[in-house]
């Protein structure tokens, strides 16, 4: 277990930076650990994406990114547009979540 | 012993076989690979080719005779001449499918499409393009091209690559 600091709130996270409880969340904390994966600025895209994310993680569901592709806010080319490189493990970063265990 | 991490770059991921589970299985874990940020390629070849034939990929079947790993719902054995009676296989495998996208995994056309969406590039055999006697129309039309062995190991080349053959 570690602790990192976001826009002046100490954070608890994994190992791999994923953060342990997701109610600390708050979109500048979101702001800040996309800066650290390399995406300057979210835009509403962005955080209407992660916000179906962290709906989808409380509900309990399995993310995977074809879900993402049909959640009416992106489609899957612009969910990898919008967190280049490795986008789901990227997004649930950011989103406060932990890391997907889905393979799909 | 350095513990400096080398993570793979590139992978080759080739598909020569046409049944449900095979194509899957390449599928699988192309899409796997984009989604890691892996440069990504698939080479189908032989009856791997079904998977990108427009009229076939949305139909792919699973062997019910020779297949010894079949079983019925619940683990009971699979008599091996059921699996010759008309219309167990097409069963089946409409069974596998189901169970599939219950789990959020597409279709085959689908999939492919999550796959070039990422980045993904898919390329045909020239060879068995040939022998099957297909045509460019009748495969998708998010193809990379029809290639031939050699080329496929140069799309293959360099550091941190693999190949991977299912």
């Amino acid at each position: 277990m570690a602790e990192k600091t976001y826009a002046g709130v100490t954070i608890n996270v994994d190992e791999e930076g994923y953060m342990t409880d997701s109610s600390q969340w708050t979109k500048e904390v979101a702001a800040e650990i996309a800066k650290e994966e390399g995406i300057e600025e979210l835009t509403d895209t962005h955080y209407a994406v992660l916000e179906f994310i962290r709906q989808k993680v409380s509900e309990g569901a399995t993310l995977t990114i074809r879900a993402i592709g049909k959640s009416g806010h992106t489609d899957i080319k612009g969910f990898y547009k919008l967190f280049p490189g490795a986008p789901l493990k990227k997004a649930t970063k950011i989103a406060g979540v932990p890391k997907p265990s889905s393979c799909v | 012993m350095s513990d400096e991490k080398k993570p793979l770059k590139k992978v080759l991921i080739i598909v020569a076989k046409g049944t449900i589970e095979d194509v899957y299985a390449g599928l699988v874990m192309a899409n796997g690979a984009v989604m890691e940020g892996i440069e990504t390629k698939l080479f189908f070849t032989f009856f791997g080719l079904d998977a990108i034939t427009k009229k076939k990929m949305n139909s792919l079947h699973t062997a019910t005779v020779g297949n010894p790993s079949m079983t019925m719902p619940g683990g009971i054995p699979f008599p091996t001449w059921l699996g010759g009676v008309p219309g167990i296989e097409a069963a089946v495998s409409a069974m596998m499918r189901k169970q599939m996208e219950e789990l959020d995994i597409p279709p085959v056309d689908e999939f492919l499409e999550m796959i070039t969406a990422g980045g993904g590039e898919i390329y045909a055999c020239k060879l068995a393009v040939d022998m099957f006697k297909l045509k460019k129309e009748d495969l998708i039309d998010d193809l990379n091209g029809i290639i031939t062995v050699g080329e496929m190991y140069e799309l293959a080349a360099g550091d941190y690559s693999q190949i991977i053959f299912t």
